[in-house]
């Protein structure tokens, strides 16, 4: 049988690209560790670009978000099927 | 430039600018041999990489003219997309529009179209003693029924600079939208939309931002709601088929023209890395020197207001010379690139009284150089003295 691992990255969903490269930009100004990646096949989007970053990073990403007023869609935590 | 026997002395860059930097044909180059993918539909990587450089070029542009909020710029191909839409947008309901008495036909062509649709009436206002445009009677010509100001920055026809910082104001007391065509001015002229007000800005790529043609846009203020263009693919949202509501998207459909705005990017970033006073300054600079060796020619008769404070574009006449024949000669005999005629703007000629004669113009960027303007001036006298 599968067994779920503990999410190992998270990834942010945009209604549009140019919300993506510019929360990616904001982030990497930041220092923040962020890749830009088509959308996993798991997750529906508006948008077939979308961020992917490390797990621990979740909740100091998610106040940036609030503070910049970054449009975004949804941030998903990614399970490695193991 | 060209050197030996091909060598030609471009003057016409208020048309198009010629040559551009290196850096802008390398990164069209780049995009269509190494990238060539459409911009974000499809989330791959290559799609991605164009998508960055669209991103990039908006970036570039937004601080260029000092907005944090690139999403207010719309890409479109070039300063007549952008006018048209800001200028059917903004009078859906009709209405009296403002405009100066040097406006381009990009700006005078939608409005007479919709004057025709018997949906808008046009005032256009003339220069003052020291000013291109009246503020006084600009300011006497609002009536309740107005809903638009345009105002062109910098004339193509004699450079001359609008007082667009004072027409914004009294565009903002009366609480009308109020719309600059920065053909001419984006690019060489300091423009700080942090600061002025201004509801929309319309910019074309391929001259001062020494893109290529075929690339433009628009800046709409927070606030400003337009009808678009057209309606189609942006690849977001795609699950719907109603155009997305947000910008950039909301305005641009369809795939765009990636090469190009690969170029203007890289325009725009050569000219943030120059520093645009520093362009300014150098176009001042030949601006002076222009018209200070242009007045030293006999009978010549230089058209706009002569301030320091211009663009390196100037138009004159020779005696009684055609303009379309000095140009001719120019061209045939020394190389030399000019522009004679009405320069698409029959409303600045009958505001400077050159209608339907025209004027001769020479436009310069600033790859141009001292020795080519006394050359020029050398040919002109040749000519005025021979013109046979
Ligand atoms: C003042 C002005 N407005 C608008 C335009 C139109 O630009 P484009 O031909 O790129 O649409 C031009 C140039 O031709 C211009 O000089």
């Amino acid at each position: 049988m599968f067994k779920k691992n503990s999410p190992e990255s998270c990834v942010i969903t945009f209604s549009a690209v140019y919300h993506a490269l510019k929360a990616e930009k904001h982030f990497k100004g930041l220092g923040f560790k962020v890749k830009l990646i088509p959308v996993p096949r798991q997750i529906s989007s508006n948008c077939g670009i979308a961020l992917e970053f490390n797990f621990r990073d979740r909740e100091r990403l998610a106040a940036v978000i609030q503070g910049a007023r970054l449009a975004i869609e949804n941030i998903y935590p990614l399970f490695k099927i193991l | 430039m060209l050197t030996g026997k091909n060598k030609i002395t471009y003057f016409d860059n208020a048309a198009s600018s010629w040559p551009k930097p290196e850096v802008v044909y390398q990164a069209m180059d780049d995009f269509m041999r190494n990238i060539g993918g459409n911009p974000g539909r499809s989330g791959h990587r290559v799609s991605i990489a164009a998508a960055r450089i669209i991103f990039e070029a908006r970036e570039s542009l937004a601080g260029l003219f000092g907005l944090a909020d690139s999403s207010r710029i719309i890409f479109t191909a070039n300063a007549t997309e952008a006018l048209n839409l800001a200028i059917k947008g903004a009078l859906k309901k009709g209405g009296q529009v403002i405009t100066s008495g040097f406006e381009h036909n990009s700006v005078m062509r939608p409005l007479r179209f919709l004057e025709q649709e018997s949906k808008v009436q046009i005032t256009s206002i003339g220069p003052s003693q020291d000013e291109m445009v009246d503020l006084r009677l600009l300011e006497k010509a609002i009536t309740a029924q107005t809903k638009l100001i345009v105002s062109v920055h910098g004339s193509n026809v004699t450079g001359d600079i609008a007082p667009i910082e004072k027409i914004s104001a009294i565009a903002k007391k009366h609480k009308i939208p109020f719309l600059v065509d920065a053909s001419q001015t984006a690019g060489c002229m300091p423009i700080d939309l942090s600061r002025l007000e201004i509801d929309m800005l319309a910019f074309t790529g391929h001259k001062a931002l020494l893109g290529p043609q075929g690339t433009g846009g628009l800046y709409i203020k927070e606030g400003i709601e337009l009808a678009a263009l057209k309606q189609g693919g942006t690849g977001s949202s795609s699950e719907s088929e109603r155009q997305p509501d947000f910008l950039p998207d909301k305005y641009e459909s369809g795939t765009p023209n990636t090469v190009g705005i690969a170029g203007l990017g890289a325009g725009v970033k050569y000219i943030l890395k120059t520093g645009i006073q520093e362009v300014w300054k150098k176009k001042k600079h030949l601006r002076a020197y222009l018209l200070k060796s242009l007045g030293s020619i006999d009978r010549i008769k230089i058209y706009g207001n002569l301030q320091p404070e211009g663009l390196a574009v100037v138009s004159f006449n020779l005696g009684d010379l055609s303009p379309s024949e000095i140009a001719r000669q120019l061209s045939e005999k020394f190389a030399i690139m000019t522009r004679p005629g009405l320069h698409c703007s029959p409303l600045a000629h009958r505001t400077i009284n050159t209608f339907p004669k025209g004027t001769l113009r020479a436009s310069l960027s600033n790859f141009n150089t001292s020795q080519e303007i006394d050359h020029f001036i050398k040919c002109l006298k040749k000519i005025a003295r021979n013109p046979a």
